[in-house]
């Protein structure tokens, strides 16, 4: 990795770089070095995205059964490192970014084209005792920390399928599951929450909002209002249990990119339906541009269209 | 027994010893088989035990194997990571960091 003003390094090492390996990146580098790119994709931790924090996936064509989220993962990895992609770990926020111009700087690394598919980081709730906590009862990932709860009490945050499904996750390990949820109904698929009413262990508190965390070297309870009301005279409910599990949404992984390319005011990156970003020869996709839907499907269309579009704005390029 | 310089493996059995009684410093890496980024985190820990050789120990506690002492410190996530100082648990973090990051917050809390 030379760096980017060495007098050396005078063509850069890679055609397309791929930032982030989740599943549009993995898709995206898969295209790519089938058209013939030189490919390489940064990762900071392990390949998978959120596909690998997610336990089974049910709606992703081609699995009736469904597939664990980390095996659908490492197939992706597998297949993008058959077709010769180079992986490098880094952590692109620590390190010099350079996007404008011909050839663009990542963490080191010169390419002509840019793929940033950084994906998105769980949301927190910003609840008292949730940060000091962390590790020690709160946790944004089921089936990474489940294993603690075995025979004991834990409480899911959210109402969406990722909340839903690892609740039912998590209840045939925990002894009980509570799902809370600030609106009386769930956003989740029908299926799902008809799933996780039937179990026997899962208490639901509709219409809750979370208030506080409490434990002091680990969670010890969950303290809840009633969402209706408003917060004077609301009444409060304190759950005695040794988890919390949060599952409220992401937020973009974006903040490298501030002045670099046009975000929306959430964080999200903009494109074009061709996955162009507002930089010449940076492209976005998955979870971190502008989207309707966010869901490993639509990540891995958003890369193969980001690298076929590179591969075209490249071969523009070179006839001049 | 054990080399300075590379991560050493302790459990439930040794913790005392190896840990509480350790007169250097002890970073405690809590990890299972399960945890990918926890796999990620091995090589890092690694090369950190050879970069902080003599003022740094670090040690490497499997929470499948060991329960009670993950439970004794309220370890309820993987990775975690807690620094130990004359027995006594300090600063603490519960999510993968890659090595840049991990010897700045290192530096921070020695």
């Amino acid at each position: 990795m030379s760096p980017a003003d060495s007098p050396a390094a005078s063509t850069a090492a890679w055609d397309l770089l791929v930032v982030g390996a989740g599943p549009a990146g993995l898709a995206a580098t898969i295209y790519a070095a089938r058209a013939g790119l030189r490919t390489s994709i940064l990762e900071r931790g392990a390949p998978g995205g959120q596909m690998a924090t997610a336990d089974w996936v049910e709606n992703y064509p081609g699995f009736p059964e469904g597939v664990a989220g980390v095996e659908l993962g490492l197939k992706m990895e597998e297949q993008a490192r058959r077709f010769g992609v180079t992986f490098l770990t880094a952590d692109v926020g620590a390190t010099g970014l350079q996007l404008a111009g011909p050839d663009k700087t990542v963490a080191g690394q010169r390419a002509r084209a840019v793929v940033v598919a950084t994906g998105s980081r769980p949301r927190r709730l910003g609840l008292p005792g949730e940060d000091r906590l962390a590790g020690r009862g709160v946790s944004y990932c089921a089936i990474c920390d489940g294993a603690f709860f075995r025979g004991k009490r834990v409480a899911v945050i959210g109402g969406g399928d990722s909340a839903v499904t690892e609740a039912a996750f998590l209840a045939k390990l925990a002894a009980k599951v509570f799902v809370v949820h600030r609106r009386d109904g769930f956003r989740a698929a029908p299926t799902l929450v008809e799933r996780v009413r039937a179990l026997e262990n899962v208490e639901l508190r509709l219409g809750r909002v979370p208030v506080s965390i409490e434990g002091s070297g680990g969670v010890e309870a969950l303290v809840l209002r009633e969402a209706a009301g408003g917060e004077a005279g609301a009444r409060e409910e304190r759950l005695e249990l040794d988890g919390v599990f949060i599952y409220v949404g992401t937020d973009p992984e974006t903040g490298f990119l501030k002045g670099k390319v046009d975000l929306d005011r959430a964080g999200y990156v903009i494109t074009d339906q061709e996955m162009r970003t507002s930089v010449p020869r940076v492209y976005a996709a998955g979870d971190v541009r502008v989207k309707g839907l966010r869901q490993v499907v639509t990540a891995v269309a958003d890369g193969a269209v980001a690298a076929m579009t590179a591969e075209k704005d490249l071969a523009a390029l070179a006839q001049g | 027994m054990t080399e300075e310089g590379k991560a050493r493996v302790v459990s439930d059995a040794n913790f005392d010893k190896e840990v509480l009684k350790s007169a250097t410093p002890v970073l405690v890496d809590f990890w299972a088989s399960w945890c990918k980024p926890c796999q990620k985190m091995a090589p890092i820990l690694e090369a950190v035990a050879q970069d902080y050789a003599g003022r740094l120990t670090v040690a490497k506690l499997d929470v499948e194997d060991s329960p009670g002492t993950a439970q004794r410190y309220d370890v309820r996530g993987i990775p975690t990571l807690i620094l130990f100082k004359g027995g006594q648990p300090g600063e603490r973090v519960s999510e993968y960091m890659p090595k840049e990051e991990l010897e700045r917050w290192l530096d921070a809390a020695l």
